[in-house]
């Protein structure tokens, strides 16, 4: 391969004392896709900020073309040939489709005019020769996600630069419109463009990229062509260490049936599942995204009440109808996307920790401050949420940290039952470990807890039983002993049948 | 490519109605039309070339100030300091006035914008560099730079007899036809209009008040945008602080005293979205005329001075709930 276009040395980034990237190098070649990878919190995003000049590095060094720079701020990085889409969308909510892609460029006359008529006509050209359909006067206030994701990459398309990075850009993209996107990167390649490709999808890098760099906890790991590399390879780079010290599940011996659920079945979403859950018992599900595991916790926890079967509580029928009487009957339930369902950010950890529990907080209409405090104070400290102190907003906090606030949140609630779904997605390895670990104290404590997982390691180190959904149905039933990886995707992806279903 | 389809299966007329409705200004439009149509009705005397010219009189000097606060709002800011900036600068430019007769007025009117623009730049280094939330930092000129028009003039007013015939005619004289203070409020505004549709600068002021961070990310130097639109909202109040002094022959400790809500009840009744991102100046010349025009008509129907204050107030609410009521219709029949 050629020279090095875009070369990083040994870049350190902390904030707020926190190292998020520790002497990571890094170099770009033309003609080339090099894929950026690593978990969630391995510092890609933040080397690609520094790469653009909207953080500066602490330390090290930049060289373009083998010389060194520095860029003060993103349109130094921009006037240099570097474009990014990055991964929180970027668009002028009341700016059109045509001026979105051109805004701080916008085509001039001679007298420094803006050319408007010149502008919709090369934002017209540049959608048609990119396939894209979209309206040019449209405000990109009211446009879908994939269709500003599609102005963004026009937006980068337009600069022609000579390096392109691209944060996951097909993370919100349909099928079809992942291989518009990879037409076009690949067309961009042969003209001598050098691409940094971000994405969670290890089988897309596979089609796309020709070097693969691999980040884990803001270091450095390796780079490697990605012919020589298996998906296993990449897994191990990533995760770093093997599996099984990941997962400490503890041998609780299991106490009474707190929770059976018999025959549950809610039309559209899941139909005849059947298992219990005991005191001290960690029980799996499994199966892949859009298997109708998350509708059958939404169901217990009175969400979307079932449309047949039934739920027992301890022995004794229940109807769930709302998720206040869940709560109050000893049910938490930590939804999937915590941004969305589960923190509210600009409020410090105290808050958001005594929010479900408010009521009980106050007396007579006023808020009992002290009570609050030390009630959040116990739970913060339990799960040992990393944070200055307990005043911090939440937004300020780690990915990792969030979870441990939201389900520290759950905890001072102080359920029978804990229902958690996805309870590691998007956190760093390390944060992974404490919440495994404390996973594992509370059902030794005689928690009984529901997990819902799509990543298997996790679901094989962490539950005693593991059932597996596809499709709406339970299509397996596994001991901790039994399962296997194998045994588990087996289920997870056969074919339903009417007898495959227990 | 342009926009979409007018509604189909309508009577044609109704066609055209929405077609209107559709301009972002046609809610305040109608409510000044109506405004107009009820006060004729109470008194003919209204509906007068004398009483218009009148009432743009009366509103140059608010649509200057309130154009200026425009491009503040629109960047998600806004500038309280204006109407002690006009009162300071006003107090300066008379006192050079007073003391040089002869001083030419092209020259007064430079030194005038020049003030306002150091002022305006003060407000604008204070946010970018201090990092003070708008709101505050001109809360807080406001209160200074009214203070510095006490000290400047030791408590006392320039008044009519000290200064010079031509000053005074900078505002009132009408060479032109219409009074010079209504020609330089239109000059002002096709300015500003083609500044902020036709150059890239005035573009990325919009930019940055409807996305901050993807500004950032398009390579726009954010806080040069934010320092230029308090620079320029202080250029404009030192433009309309001459025209004031000239217009009523004196500069005294409380001028323009409170005009700082005035020019952003402007702005929003204009269309101004407080949260940045949106506004237009003919949106804007059109809050100010309807402004202008509920002050002269309460007058002109007889309305107790006593109630002046409510009523104005009331009018005031109303035209923002007709817009948005309009705008509503509109967004939902074209979703």
């Amino acid at each position: 391969m050629s020279e090095s276009i875009l070369e990083l040395k040994n870049i350190t980034k902390s904030f707020s004392g926190v190292e998020v990237l520790h002497q990571v190098s890094f170099s770009l070649e033309p003609r080339e896709v090099h894929a950026l990878l690593g978990e969630n919190g391995a510092g890609k995003s933040t080397l690609v900020k520094v790469m653009t000049g909207f953080h500066q590095a602490d330390a090290g060094e930049i060289y373009l073309n083998g010389e060194q720079v520095q860029f003060g701020d993103t349109h130094e990085s921009r006037q240099a040939g570097i474009a990014a889409i990055y991964q929180e969308l970027s668009l002028f909510p009341d700016l059109d489709v045509a001026e979105n892609i051109f805004v701080g460029r916008q085509p001039t006359t001679l007298g420094g005019r803006i050319d408007w008529r010149k502008l919709y006509a090369e934002a017209d050209k540049l959608l048609a020769s990119l396939g894209v359909h979209l309206e040019l006067k449209q405000k990109a206030r009211s446009l879908s996600i994939a269709q500003q994701q599609m102005v963004e990459i026009a937006r980068a398309f337009s600069i022609n630069a000579r390096i392109l990075i691209m944060d996951e850009p097909t993370s919100s993209l349909t099928l079809h419109e992942v291989d518009d996107l990879f037409r076009l990167v690949r067309r961009l390649r042969a003209e001598g463009t050098a691409i940094l490709f971000i994405s969670h999808r290890l089988e897309e890098l596979f089609t796309l990229a020709d070097r693969v760099t691999v980040l884990r906890d803001g270091a450095y790991v390796g780079t490697r062509p990605i012919k020589e590399v298996t998906r296993d390879d990449l897994i191990r780079m990533m995760v770093g260490r093997t599996i099984t010290d990941l997962f400490p599940k503890q041998e609780v011996k299991a106490g009474k049936v707190v929770l059976k659920v018999d025959h549950l079945t809610r039309d559209g979403a899941f139909r005849d599942i059947s298992f219990d859950l005991r005191e001290g018992e960690i029980l799996g599900i499994a199966g892949l995204v859009g298997a109708g595991r998350t509708n059958v916790a939404r169901a217990i926890f009175g969400v979307e009440p079932p449309t047949s079967g039934s739920i027992q509580l301890n022995g004794k029928e229940i109807q769930i109808s709302s998720p206040q009487q869940a709560i109050g009957l000893g049910l938490a339930y930590v939804p999937e996307d915590r941004q969305l369902h589960g923190l509210i950010p600009q409020m410090n950890i105290t808050a958001n920790i005594s929010l479900p529990m408010i009521q009980e907080y106050a007396r007579r209409g006023w808020l009992q401050e002290k009570v609050e405090r030390s009630s959040a104070f116990n739970a913060a400290r339990q799960i040992e949420v990393r944070a200055n102190n307990i005043w911090q907003k939440a937004r300020e906090l780690s990915g990792g940290n969030q979870q441990k606030v939201v389900l520290a949140k759950w905890l001072s609630t102080k359920p029978k039952i804990l229902i958690l779904d996805e309870p590691t997605r998007g956190i760093d390895v390390g944060t992974k470990a404490a919440v495994h670990a404390l996973m594992s104290k509370l059902a030794s404590e005689g928690l009984a807890i529901l997990m819902i997982s799509s990543e298997l390691p996790e679901v094989l180190g962490m539950s005693d039983r593991i059932i597996v959904m596809h499709e709406g149905y339970m299509t397996g039933h596994f001991t901790r002993a039994e399962a296997t990886q194998e045994k588990i995707i087996s289920a997870a992806t056969q074919p339903v049948t009417t007898g495959s279903v227990l | 490519m342009t926009a979409q389809n007018p509604p189909v299966n309508r009577s044609s007329f109704s066609t055209v109605l929405w077609t209107l409705a559709r301009f972002r200004e046609a809610g305040i439009t109608l409510f000044i039309l109506i405004l107009v149509v009820a006060v004729t009705i109470r008194n003919p005397a209204f509906l007068t070339a004398d009483n218009f010219q009148d009432i743009l009189l009366n509103i140059s000097i608010l649509a200057i100030v309130a154009l200026g606060q425009t491009m503040v709002i629109v960047t998600h800011g806004i500038d309280l300091s204006v109407s002690s900036t006009i009162g300071l600068v006003a107090m300066m430019v008379a006192f050079v006035v007073k003391q040089n007769q002869d001083i030419s007025i092209v020259l007064v009117v430079l030194l005038g914008m020049a003030l306002g623009a150091v002022l305006g730049s003060f407000n604008g280094l204070i946010i970018t560099h201090g990092k003070v939330p708008p709101i505050i930092a001109t809360l807080g000129t406001l209160s200074i730079y009214r203070g510095l028009v006490f000290y400047y003039s030791q408590g006392t007013w320039i008044n009519s007899f000290e200064l010079p015939k031509s000053f005074k005619l900078l505002s009132k004289g009408t060479p032109l036809g219409l009074p010079n203070m209504v020609i330089i409020a239109i000059v002002v505004a096709v300015i500003v209009y083609y500044f902020l549709n036709y150059t890239r600068t005035g573009r990325e002021i919009y930019a940055v008040g409807s996305n901050p961070d993807a500004a950032q990310f398009a390579g726009i130097r954010k806080d040069r945008i934010i320092f230029l639109v308090y620079l320029l909202s202080g250029l404009a109040a030192g433009l309309a602080a001459v025209l004031w002094a000239s217009r009523f022959e004196s500069a005294q400790t409380n001028t323009a005293l409170g005009f700082e809500l005035q020019t952003v009840a402007a702005s929003v009744v204009g269309g101004v979205s407080i949260s940045g991102g949106v506004g237009t100046v003919p949106g804007v010349l059109l809050g100010a005329l309807l402004l202008g025009i509920i002050q002269n008509a309460l007058t002109i129907v007889g309305i107790s001075p006593f109630w002046q204050l409510a009523a104005q107030g009331l009018l005031i609410l109303l035209a923002v709930v007709t817009d948005k009521w309009i705008l509503s219709r509109v967004e939902r029949r074209t979703a």
